[in-house]
């Protein structure tokens, strides 16, 4: 019988016929997805936390509500994720607590710190800019309530780049003490950001099963090459160079050849051990047990006012 | 300290008028004034909107994937409810 469903699964997944919540789905793609989703939104939720870090001190008051909007887009994001998320049947709650234990993970990208107002520029350029390379094909995920909020996402997150390279453009169009700003925010930020697309692919062991389920459409070396040769070209707009040098043009590939990624530094950054792992996470966790009063608070009085309402009903 | 988790709400938008109400998505919220504040953050920041429903998620009833044939294969053999079934001559434009 689960051969025979798994076998039909797979067919309707062929012939891109989209997964809804109620459909029979095999457990290991139920698991999968529910990880990936969650990891998703918990990555747009702590994501607020090193551009929040600037928003009282963006430069003027355009920088500023456009900082605000990002993160509040952000904001949103994490919740479309969350909704999809909980359609697999985990609760809100369990992935909050799943997020605060340190059990689930998020983005490793934000846990490096935000140390000028140039990283707002950088990570808005090339963290947003790899995400969006990672979000447009999830757009057409099998799975169709993350594949609804990725379109809702992508939608909005092409601003964020956008807001992201005219920072830079404008500080590397500056004096030098601009530019030498932006040229160090790109300097810090390039490695992490094309670490985002995850490990190579022969290092990469659920990514088959993934790709036969039409989760992924890419694998992660194909979208960081993608996102790579992109990118070189901005940069030249912006005069400002990439910190490697072994980056060339293949003519033969087609391809910019890049260097070697520092892998160690990204599984130590996953394990925990990023310059600000333990600060993202505290963060989180005051929030949630600071509002419990709040969460608390609301749900009295909704339950004083459904009665209230009851008890109108009834003496009328 | 666990407490109780908000219920969720299924989120209908109007676009704009004389368009009927879509399904955007969920959120959680202690009321239905929370409800409805909360889907106008969430969901039409970018003017997506003119009006919004929202139905507590538990008294929205489905029907099951497993009866999708019994449901709807009945209509599938019945070709002669499309306008198409019928030949008529060429020379009748527009009918």
């Amino acid at each position: 019988m689960e051969i025979k469903l798994e076998a039909l699964f797979q067919d309707k997944i062929d012939q891109e016929i989209k997964i809804e919540p109620r459909d029979w789905m095999p457990e290991k793609y139920r698991k999968t997805l529910l990880r990936q989703i969650s990891q998703h939104a918990h990555s747009e939720i702590v994501g607020m936390l090193p551009e929040g870090n600037w928003i009282t001190r963006a430069p003027n008051l355009r920088r500023k509500v456009a900082l605000l909007a990002k993160v509040q887009d952000e904001a949103g994001h994490g919740l479309y994720l969350y909704s999809a998320a909980e359609t697999l049947g985990m609760s809100r709650d369990e992935m909050f607590e799943e997020l605060h234990s340190g059990k689930a993970k998020y983005s490793s990208i934000f846990n490096y710190p935000t140390l000028t107002w140039a990283d707002m520029g950088a990570i808005g350029w090339l963290v947003d800019g790899a995400a969006i390379m990672n979000q447009v094909p999830l757009c057409r995920t099998s799975y169709g309530p993350y594949a609804r909020a990725m379109v809702r996402v992508c939608k909005e997150e092409s601003f964020h780049q956008r807001q992201g390279y005219e920072i830079m453009l404008t500080l590397s169009k500056g004096t030098e003490a601009q530019k030498a700003l932006a040229q160090d925010a790109l300097n810090r930020w390039w490695w992490p950001s094309i670490m985002m697309f995850g490990p190579n692919d022969d290092n990469s062991p659920n990514s088959a099963q993934s790709m036969k389920w039409k989760i992924k459409r890419f694998s992660n070396d194909e979208l960081r090459q993608k996102f790579v040769d992109v990118t070189v070209a901005q940069t030249e707009i912006l005069g400002l160079s990439i910190p490697d040098k072994d980056l060339k043009w293949n003519e033969e590939r087609g391809h910019y050849d890049f260097g070697v990624i520092d892998w160690e530094e990204f599984f130590q950054v996953v394990a925990g051990n990023g310059p600000c792992n333990k600060q993202r996470l505290k963060a989180r966790v005051d929030a949630w047990e600071n509002g419990a009063w709040v969460r608390e608070a609301a749900t009295a009085y909704a339950e004083k006012r459904e009665l209230r309402t009851k008890n109108q009903t009834e003496a009328a | 300290m666990s407490t109780k988790e908000w219920p969720l709400w299924e989120v209908f938008i109007r676009a704009k008028q004389g368009l009927n109400h879509k399904h955007v998505g969920s959120l959680h919220a202690a009321d239905l004034q929370m409800a409805i504040e909360n889907a106008r953050d969430v969901y039409t920041r970018r003017m997506e909107g003119v009006s919004i429903w929202v139905v507590e998620s538990k008294h929205v009833h489905a029907s099951e994937p497993s009866e999708q044939e019994a449901l709807f294969e009945p209509a599938n053999d019945k070709i002669y409810r499309h306008p198409t079934f019928y030949d008529l001559p060429e020379e009748l434009n527009h009918m």
